[in-house]
C-alpha cells in the first residue's frame, strides 16, 4: 500500500475508527482543542463586550427621554424615543461652530505636525552626523516629559511672547499671544505638539526599514538630498504619513489639555464636551429662570449624547482606516 | 579626531549638513518650547511670582514653595502618594493584562480581526477629554454601588473575594488585585496600543522555535517561559515605559489636576511650578529605575 493509498483508506475511516487507531489520542486532542477555543471564546466574548457596552448604552440612553430614564421598566430600548436630546446637546455645545473650527483646527495642526515630524524622523532614519544619538535621547525626553511640567512657564512664555527682545525694543511692550492659536501652530511647527515625539519615532522606524538602494541610486544620478526626499522617500512612506495623520488628526479631536491651554477662547468640540453639564445648567437657569440642581441622570443623559456626537466621526474614521491604525503601531515597537 | 573629521569626504560633510538640517525643526522647537520653558519652570519653582499690573515680579525665595508643597498644602501629598502608588499597581496590571490577551489574540481562530479592531477601539475614543468624563461618570458609580448593595450573595467576585479575605495570607496585596479586578474596565481601555505592540513582538518569533521544543518534549507551558517569554522582552521595556507615561500624562489624573487648579484658578505659578517638578522628577525617577531593572534582563537574540 502506498502512502497515498493509505491516505486516502484513511480518510474514508469514521471519526472513531481513527481514534481507536490513535489508541484514544485523537479524541483527547481534539476534546482538547473544543475546550480551549471555548474557554477562548467566553473570555473574549466578556471582554469585547465589556469594551463596547458603555458605548450600546450612551445609543440607548441618548433616545431616551426624562421620563424613560427614571422608569424602571426600561433597560435598553426607550419607550418614548426622542431626537430632543441630541438637539438640545447639540445647541449646547455650539455644535455647527465647534465642529467647522476643530475640523480646521484638527486638520491643519495634524499636517502641521506630521510635515514637521516627517522631516525630523527621516532626518534621524537615513543622515549620520555628530551628536545624533544625543538629539535622538532628547526626542525620547520628549516622549518622556509630561506637558503638564512646562505648563505654567509656556503659559507665561505666551502670555509675554517676545523674540529675544526685539519687540520690546521696538513697541516697548511684549505681546500678548494668550487666546490666540498662533503658540500652537508654532509649537506644531517646533514638533512640540501633542505626542509629536511619539510620531517622529513610528516615522523614524518606518524610514530605518526601506532599503537604501533606491536612494543611493538617486544620489548617483545627481539628485539632491532634498528631492530624493520629497521624489522618492516620500512616495513610499504614506502608509505611515496616513496612520500618523490620522492619529494626530483623532487625538487633537479630543484633546483637552492643549486645547484649554492654547485655545481657550476658540468654541471646540474637545472643550464644549468638557463643559457641557455645566452649560446645561445655565441653560436651564435662563430658561426657568430660577437656578434648578438637573438630576444626575439627565445631566449624564445629555452628557452621554454629547460623546456620542463627538465620536461618532472618529468611529467612522476608525472603520474605514482601522488597518491603517494598527499596522503602523506594530511596526514601531520591533526594534528599539 | 578632529583631523579625521577634517577628513570626511565630501559626501559625507554634505550629508552631515542635510541631516542637521532635516532635524533642525526639532531642535528648534525643543530649545525654544521645551528647554527654555523647563528652566525656566523650575527657577520658578524656586520663587515667588506675583502677578501684577500686566508684569511679573520673580523674588527668589528660596525652597519656600517646596515646603508650602509638602506641610502647608493639605491635599498634595495626599493626591501625591495615591497617584504614585496607583500608577504602580495599574502600570503592572496593564502590562499583564495585555501581555494575556496578545497571547490570546496570537492563536489562530475565526474573527480575529475583529477582536483585535475592538480591543484598540479604546485607543481612538477614550483619548482626552473623554476619559475624565468616563471615569467621572456619578450615575454609573451610584448604579454600581446600588447594584452591589441589592444583589448580594449573588456576586462572584464578592464570594471570592471574601474567600481570599478570610484565607489571612497577604490580605493587603490581594486588596490591590481586588482594586484592579473591580476596575478591569480602566484596565482594558488603557491597554490598546500595548496589545498591539506585544503581538507584532509574539508574532517575529519564528513557528520552527516552537516546533523544535515540541519535538524535544517542551510543554505549552515550558516554551512560554522558555521562548516567548525572552523573545518579546524588549516589548516588555518598550511597553513598560509607554505605561507609565500615559499613565501620567492622562487628564483624569489627580496631581495634574491640582497643579491645573492651584496654576489657572489660584494663579499661584510658584506654587504650581514646585508641584510639578516634584512629580515630574517623581514620574522620571521611577521610569528609570524600573527601565534599567527591566532592560538587565532583557534578550536580544540577534
Amino acid at each position: 500500500m502506498t502512502n497515498a493509498e493509505a491516505l486516502v483508506s484513511y480518510k474514508k475511516m469514521s471519526f472513531w475508527e481513527r481514534n481507536k487507531l490513535s489508541g484514544g489520542y485523537l479524541l483527547k486532542k481534539k476534546a482538547l482543542e473544543r475546550a480551549v477555543s471555548i474557554v477562548r471564546f467566553i473570555l473574549l466574548f466578556g471582554m469585547c463586550f465589556m469594551i463596547l457596552q458603555p458605548i450600546f448604552n450612551k445609543i440607548s440612553v441618548s433616545f431616551m427621554t426624562e421620563q424613560d430614564l427614571y422608569n424602571p421598566i426600561v433597560i435598553s430600548i426607550p419607550v418614548h424615543p426622542t431626537t430632543a436630546n441630541y438637539r438640545l446637546a447639540a445647541e449646547l455645545m455650539n455644535f455647527k461652530t465647534a465642529v467647522v473650527n476643530s475640523l480646521l483646527i484638527s486638520i491643519t495642526i495634524a499636517l502641521l505636525q506630521i510635515a514637521m515630524c516627517t522631516l525630523v524622523g527621516y532626518g534621524f532614519a537615513r543622515f549620520n552626523f555628530p551628536l545624533k544619538k544625543f538629539w535622538f535621547a532628547c526626542v525620547l525626553l520628549v516622549i518622556l516629559i509630561p506637558p503638564q511640567t512646562i505648563a505654567s512657564s509656556l503659559h507665561l512664555h505666551f502670555r509675554y511672547f517676545d523674540i529675544l527682545g526685539l519687540c520690546k525694543l521696538i513697541t516697548g511692550a511684549t505681546i500678548n499671544l494668550r487666546g490666540s492659536k498662533l503658540p500652537y501652530y508654532l509649537m506644531s511647527a517646533g514638533c512640540m505638539g501633542l505626542k509629536n515625539g511619539l510620531y517622529i519615532y513610528m516615522i523614524r522606524q518606518y524610514f530605518r526599514n526601506i532599503p537604501g538602494d533606491l536612494e543611493e541610486a538617486a544620489y548617483v544620478d545627481g539628485c539632491g538630498t532634498l528631492k530624493t526626499f520629497l521624489v522618492i522617500m516620500l512616495p513610499q512612506a504614506k502608509p505611515i504619513l496616513t496612520s500618523c495623520f490620522l492619529f494626530a488628526f483623532v487625538w487633537q479631536w479630543t484633546d483637552g489639555f492643549y486645547s484649554r491651554m492654547f485655545l481657550g477662547s476658540t468654541k471646540l468640540v474637545s472643550t464644549g464636551l468638557s463643559r457641557i453639564v455645566d452649560s446645561l445648567g445655565a441653560y436651564i437657569q435662563r430658561i426657568n429662570g430660577v437656578k434648578t440642581t438637573i438630576s444626575i441622570a439627565y445631566s449624564n443623559c445629555i452628557l452621554a449624547t454629547g460623546t456620542l456626537i463627538i465620536i461618532v466621526p472618529l468611529i467612522v474614521i476608525y472603520l474605514f482606516a482601522q488597518r491603517a491604525f494598527v499596522e503602523s503601531i506594530s511596526s514601531t515597537g520591533i526594534k528599539m | 579626531m578632529s583631523k579625521q573629521n577634517n577628513k570626511l569626504a565630501g559626501l559625507q560633510k554634505r550629508k552631515a549638513i542635510s541631516g542637521y538640517l532635516f532635524i533642525s525643526p526639532f531642535i528648534i522647537g525643543f530649545l525654544v518650547f521645551l528647554i527654555k520653558p523647563l528652566i525656566e519652570s523650575l527657577y520658578m519653582s524656586f520663587c515667588q511670582v506675583d502677578l501684577a499690573a500686566g508684569t511679573v515680579t520673580k523674588t527668589f525665595s528660596g525652597i519656600a514653595n517646596y515646603i508650602f508643597a509638602f506641610r502647608v498644602d493639605p491635599e498634595y501629598t495626599r493626591l501625591l502618594v495615591e497617584e504614585v502608588s496607583r500608577m504602580m499597581v495599574y502600570s503592572l496590571a496593564i502590562i499583564v493584562f495585555s501581555f494575556f490577551v496578545a497571547l490570546i489574540l496570537n492563536q489562530e481562530f475565526k474573527g480575529r480581526a475583529l477582536v483585535r479592531a475592538i480591543f484598540f477601539l479604546p485607543v481612538i475614543l477614550s483619548s482626552g477629554v473623554i476619559v475624565g468624563l468616563e471615569s467621572n461618570n456619578e450615575l454609573i458609580a451610584n448604579l454600581a454601588q446600588t447594584i452591589e448593595k441589592t444583589t448580594e450573595g449573588v456576586s462572584v467576585t464578592a464570594a471570592l473575594e471574601n474567600v481570599l479575605r478570610t484565607a489571612g495570607v497577604g490580605v493587603r496585596a490581594y486588596e490591590k488585585v481586588f482594586e484592579v479586578i473591580d476596575n478591569i474596565y480602566d484596565v482594558a481601555l488603557a491597554s490598546g496600543i500595548q496589545i498591539i505592540i506585544f503581538l507584532s513582538g509574539l508574532q517575529t518569533i519564528s513557528t520552527s522555535m516552537y516546533e523544535a521544543a515540541d519535538i524535544e518534549g517542551c510543554t505549552k507551558w515550558e516554551s512560554l517561559w522558555k521562548i516567548t517569554f525572552p523573545m518579546v522582552s524588549s516589548m516588555f521595556l518598550v511597553n513598560w515605559i509607554y505605561t507609565v507615561v500615559d499613565f501620567c500624562m492622562r487628564s483624569d489624573n489627580k496631581v495634574i489636576e491640582k497643579i491645573q487648579k492651584v496654576m489657572i484658578d489660584q494663579q499661584q505659578y510658584g506654587n504650581a511650578s514646585a508641584m510639578s517638578w516634584i512629580y515630574f522628577v517623581l514620574v522620571l525617577a521611577f521610569v528609570g529605575i524600573t527601565s534599567l531593572l527591566i532592560s538587565k534582563r532583557v534578550y536580544y537574540y540577534d
